[in-house]
């Protein structure tokens, strides 16, 4: 127990100073547009959290990068790069609509065919990956682009007249919104769908028998198919997982905001994604604070809009991401020498 | 509708239309045979623009521009290649974030330069000699595309590429470093300087391909690369990690942007969404070995630990 207690905070530690150094780059930005940086920050919080409608906003933005989060960090843990999360959620978004427009609607069905529809833009590098070791990174990366192409397509043959988006759904799709609470803004209630795909995750990871397969593989895959793990099975699994839980991700915009599928809804969300796995450190419940952080910081970028431009938040998310790669390398190192310092210290006595 | 898609006019498109693909994928090519995975191509296009774009605004000069596209980008491979070399990061995560920073900070840079995300008008690059207004034939084909100073470049840079990993020290160090850093670290080659300069070249590459794209338009506008870097990307992985591969990867893939738009002006039934899909969809074909086997050099992506 002490031991995770210290490992969380070594990992929380580097996680917070990647942060704060961002913060002071982005200060130094700031100070050479002969701007004030603590008045910049003080309206990014009282512009977001700092309101009830920035609030919910930010709530709602979180969500959906909980479950990107949740869906990147699912399939790090066993050693695949789920780029496409990007294509997966929009597709998820697109099948969603379909259902719930064509089959039947209800939140339940609508809910399904997303996930659904996200696992079917996995089917590609799942199989290919699983069958014959093609690398995942570029084939999802290629997903991507046909699935954006594929379902703008089909959008283009059915979109409303002079938009560019489907027909609305029923109420009796829509989720439960929380507009009178947090002034209208788009927060609803699959934010509990993505907390209990947190949870889902976590038990999954370290309570399950697929979930354990899942980390062997992530952690050394040689020895986890010489100890029996279903490797084939485990990478395609891994993969349509990730894929339906970041396509279930859509039904934020879809079935809790606007009610529609609409063009491009989602773009940069699966990237986002990527980098709020990163910063919550491929735990699914880290995953959450990592997308509150971003969620601040870009609905926060339309309040400080009027002193400094509002990319100055892109700016910050990516200086973030950048040092918390490298003081991960360092913390990693870090902790090598010094087991290997303990080591020498207890073969000397 | 025949005439129009078997024509010099196709042709001189399709050479026109691959520009920025070539460039960013020689840069492609350099960076990943020395074993860095460079998915940054996309950010560093966008360097490349907004640089070339800046300099000849405030310097009226598009020569300037062009010129100073160049260090730009291999400024922003240089953060690249401090992540994945030095500190040994993973070299995807790395290019992802630094794709983020660079369309952010172009786009932050574009507020502050000109009040709002795209650049004033800039001067185009001058023709080498004025242009005949309705170019026909073989002839002009040649009159028209010589005319381009990027052609020259482009076509100049294609080959030294070539030459620099088939004919150099160079060039065979990078590729060495790329296939095995071990055995080349055992023979006093330096892994983390090879790498360096095969991250940092990529840049100038790249960036140059994005100044393409801002004298087309005559400015700069945010997110003007438009995944052309995944796009490059893919080409380099099309051609399997040569640079003569790359480039004709690039030509097919500008041949079918050229015959996209030649299929709309005609009017055809064929979407634009499934011609702008094939580059992607070719590449994964090739990447599964469905079609001859691409393989990657061996050291790619691996991070060299002595």
């Amino acid at each position: 127990m002490r031991r995770w207690f210290a490992s969380v905070a070594l990992q929380l530690a580097v996680s917070s100073t990647a942060v704060a150094l961002a913060l002071a780059a982005g200060a130094v930005f700031i100070v050479a547009m002969g701007k004030d940086p603590i008045e910049v920050y003080t309206k990014l919080i009282e512009g977001s959290v700092g309101q009830g409608y920035g609030l919910g906003q930010v709530l709602y933005k979180a969500t959906s990068l909980v479950f990107v989060g949740v869906a990147v960090a699912l399939s790090f843990r066993a050693g695949l790069f789920n780029i496409g999360a990007e294509g997966q959620i929009y597709l998820g978004g697109f099948a969603g609509a379909l259902a719930g427009l064509y089959i039947y609607p209800s939140p339940w069905v609508c809910a399904a065919a997303a996930a659904l529809g996200g696992a079917l833009a996995a089917v590609v590098p799942a199989l290919l990956k699983a069958l014959r070791g093609t690398h995942e990174v570029i084939v999802t990366i290629m997903m991507n682009f046909i699935v954006i192409y594929g379902v703008n397509y089909f959008t283009g043959r059915i979109q409303e007249p002079e938009t560019v988006h489907t027909r609305g759904l029923a109420d009796s799709a829509r989720l439960a919104t929380y507009k009178e609470t947090f002034e209208g803004s788009a927060l609803n209630s699959s934010l509990w769908v993505a907390l209990a795909m947190a949870a889902f995750a976590t038990y999954l990871l370290w309570r399950t028998r697929t979930g354990y397969e899942m980390r062997a593989a992530g952690l050394a895959r040689g020895a986890a198919e010489a100890g029996g793990v279903r490797m084939r099975w485990t990478i395609a699994w891994t993969l349509l997982l990730s894929g339906a839980i970041a396509g279930l991700g859509s039904i934020n915009f879809v079935l809790g905001n606007k009610g529609y599928f609409e063009k491009e809804f989602s773009a940069g969300v699966g990237f986002m994604g990527i980098a709020v796995a990163l910063l919550g450190r491929n735990h699914p419940i880290a995953v959450i604070p990592a997308a509150l952080l971003f969620a601040i910081l870009s609905e926060g970028a339309v309040a400080i809009g009027r002193i400094v431009p509002g990319e100055i938040v892109d700016i910050l998310q990516a200086i973030t991401i950048l040092f918390l790669l490298v003081g991960t390398v360092l913390l990693d190192r870090a902790i090598a020498a010094w087991q290997k310092r303990r080591q020498q210290e207890a073969s000397r006595v | 509708m025949f005439d129009a898609v078997f024509s010099f006019g196709m042709l001189s498109a399709t050479i026109l239309l691959s520009i920025p693909y070539v460039l960013a994928a020689l840069g492609g090519t350099t960076s990943e045979r020395s074993g860095v995975v460079n998915i940054a191509l996309e950010g560093m296009i966008v360097v490349g623009a907004f640089t070339a774009a800046a300099v000849t605004w405030w310097t009226k000069n598009p020569w300037v521009g062009l010129a100073a596209a160049v260090p730009a980008g291999m400024l922003a491979a240089l953060l690249h290649a401090i992540a994945t070399v030095t500190f040994r990061t993973d070299q995807i995560i790395s290019g992802l974030a630094l794709n983020l920073l660079a369309l952010g900070a172009t786009k932050f840079g574009a507020k502050v330069l000109w009040g709002k995300p795209h650049s004033e008008n800039i001067a185009k690059l001058p023709t080498l000699w004025a242009l005949a207004p309705d170019a026909q034939g073989v002839a002009t084909f040649f009159h028209t595309l010589l005319a381009q100073p990027m052609v020259i470049l482009t076509v100049t840079l294609a080959v030294i590429v070539w030459l620099l990993h088939s004919r150099t020290r160079l060039g065979m160090r990078i590729r060495a470093v790329g296939e095995n850093p071990a055995a080349c670290d055992t023979l006093g080659i330096s892994v983390p300087r090879l790498r360096y300069i095969g991250v940092v070249l990529s840049g100038a590459f790249a960036s140059l391909g994005g100044a393409w794209l801002a004298f087309e338009v005559s400015q700069f506008s945010d997110r003007m690369s438009a995944g052309k870097g995944y796009i490059a990307m893919a080409a380099v992985v099309f051609g399997k990690w040569r640079s003569w591969g790359a480039v004709t990867a690039c030509l097919l893939f500008g041949a079918s942007e050229a015959l996209q738009q030649r299929l709309q002006v005609a009017g055809t039934r064929i979407p634009s969404e499934f011609t702008g899909m094939l580059p992607y969809v070719l590449t994964i074909i090739a990447v599964a070995g469905l079609v001859g086997r691409a393989r990657p050099p061996a050291g790619l992506g691996i991070p060299y630990e002595k």
